[in-house]
Parts: C-alpha cells; sequence; structure tokens
C-alpha cells in the first residue's frame, strides 16, 4: 500500500508507457504473423515516445508558444542588439521586464526530438511492410513458422 | 496535464493495444491500431506538444494505417495468432 502511494500513484504515466512497451515487445517476440509483429514494434516505439514527451511536462504550463509581448519582445531583442557596451545593472533590468519564464511553457526540445523519432518510425514500418511483401511473394505466407518450414525443405527465396 | 483526462487516455490506449494483439483479422488490427494513433494524438495535444500531435495525427494514424492496409490487401488478411 504505502508503495503504492508513494511510488505508483505519483508517476502512474511511467507505469503505463512501461506496460505499452512490454506489449509491444511481447507481440515482437511471440506472435507469429509478420504483420501482428509491425504492429508490436508499432506499439513499443509510440511508448518510448511517449516517455520522452512526457518528461517536458510541467505543473500548470501552457503549449511552447509566446502569444503576447510579440512587439515589445522585438524591440528589446533589436536594443540589447545595438547596445552591447551597457552597464551591467542596467541590462539585467531591462532583460528582467521582458524575460520569459520558462516555468509557464512546456519544454519543446523533448517534443522536437521526437517529431523526428515518428517520421523515422513510420519509414522503419514502411520498408518492413515492402519487404513482408516480398516475402509474401516468395514464399505465399506470412506466417513465420511456415516460412521457416518452406526455407528448410529448400524452398523459394534463397536464391536472392 | 489533466490527470483525469490522462488516466481515462492511458487506460484506452492499453485496451486497444492489447485488441489490436489479440484480433484474427489483420484489417481490424490496423484500424484498432489506428484508434490508437489517434488517442496518443489526443494525449500529445493535452501535455502540450501540439507539433508532435498533428505530426502523429497525419503521419501515425494517416500514411502506417494506408500502408498497413495496402500490404494486407496485397497479401493475406488472416492471421494466424
Amino acid at each position: 500500500m504505502e508503495f503504492i502511494q508513494n511510488s505508483v500513484l505519483p508517476h502512474f504515466n511511467y507505469w503505463v508507457y512501461v506496460i505499452l512497451m512490454m506489449i509491444g515487445l511481447y507481440a515482437m517476440i511471440t506472435k507469429k504473423n509478420l504483420v501482428k509483429k509491425l504492429i508490436g514494434m508499432t506499439i513499443f516505439q509510440t511508448a518510448i515516445i511517449l516517455f520522452y514527451v512526457s518528461i517536458g511536462v510541467k505543473t500548470g504550463s501552457t503549449i511552447p508558444i509566446l502569444e503576447h509581448h510579440a512587439e515589445e519582445h522585438g524591440e528589446a531583442v533589436t536594443d540589447t542588439g545595438g547596445h552591447h557596451e551597457e552597464a551591467p545593472g542596467e541590462h539585467e533590468s531591462h532583460d528582467s521586464i521582458h524575460a520569459v519564464d520558462p516555468d509557464h511553457f512546456a519544454n519543446p526540445l523533448p517534443h522536437v526530438l521526437m517529431l523526428t523519432a515518428i517520421v523515422v518510425g513510420v519509414s522503419t514500418l514502411g520498408v518492413a511492410l515492402a519487404i513482408s511483401q516480398s516475402i509474401y511473394k516468395d514464399f505465399g505466407t506470412l506466417e513465420e513458422h511456415e516460412i521457416l518450414e518452406k526455407i528448410k525443405q529448400g524452398g523459394p527465396g534463397i536464391d536472392v | 496535464m489533466i490527470v483525469s483526462f490522462d488516466l481515462v487516455i492511458l487506460v484506452f490506449l492499453i485496451i486497444t493495444a492489447a485488441i489490436s494483439l489479440r484480433v484474427r483479422d489483420l484489417l481490424s488490427a490496423a484500424m484498432i491500431l489506428g484508434v490508437y494513433s489517434f488517442l496518443i494524438c489526443l494525449l500529445w495535444a493535452e501535455m502540450g506538444a501540439v507539433d508532435v500531435a498533428f505530426t502523429e495525427a497525419a503521419v501515425g494514424a494517416g500514411v502506417s494505417t494506408v500502408f498497413m492496409i495496402a500490404t494486407i490487401y496485397h497479401t493475406r488478411r488472416r492471421s494466424s495468432d
């Protein structure tokens, strides 16, 4: 009970990601159909991406887009760009007025990294599905045990 | 992050993942995987990752479902497990 209250409930999303990853791994290992294996691979990938995106979440934060102070901020940037030899104290006060509090926004770095991971995942899936279509053309089946049986009998597909 | 909304979606995620691996009809498995992708897209929009959310909706739920349906159309629809 203590364990559940201290480590399961505050991090319930991480536990769900672990469960999803294990579902995907189980499918990749035990399922015999090649398309089913690829479905397992997709679930595994999305569980990892979910974990990374949830790292960037902060309590009470919003999406990482600046919605106000647009023209003031731009002015501030050109101002500091023009006067590099400013007194340090003045510069600091000038900065603190226009500073953006990072606690109000979700961390966008994991989002950008995982955007790449999604695209890589889909291209991996496309190549894998193309290979399974070519396996079907050679062997006439998508079941792993039947393919292994046909290879053992010296069936088609060995002469590439 | 809205905890109750999160919990409901995460439970549905596990259910859809399990169902898409349980069904023997590959076409319905691909469809349920599309449902899974849209649920994940909802979760990301709720977590503040809107760019990831619409990429997942377009690429994950759209393109990968089309790839799977094309493969199933060119091969066999039944699965042994």
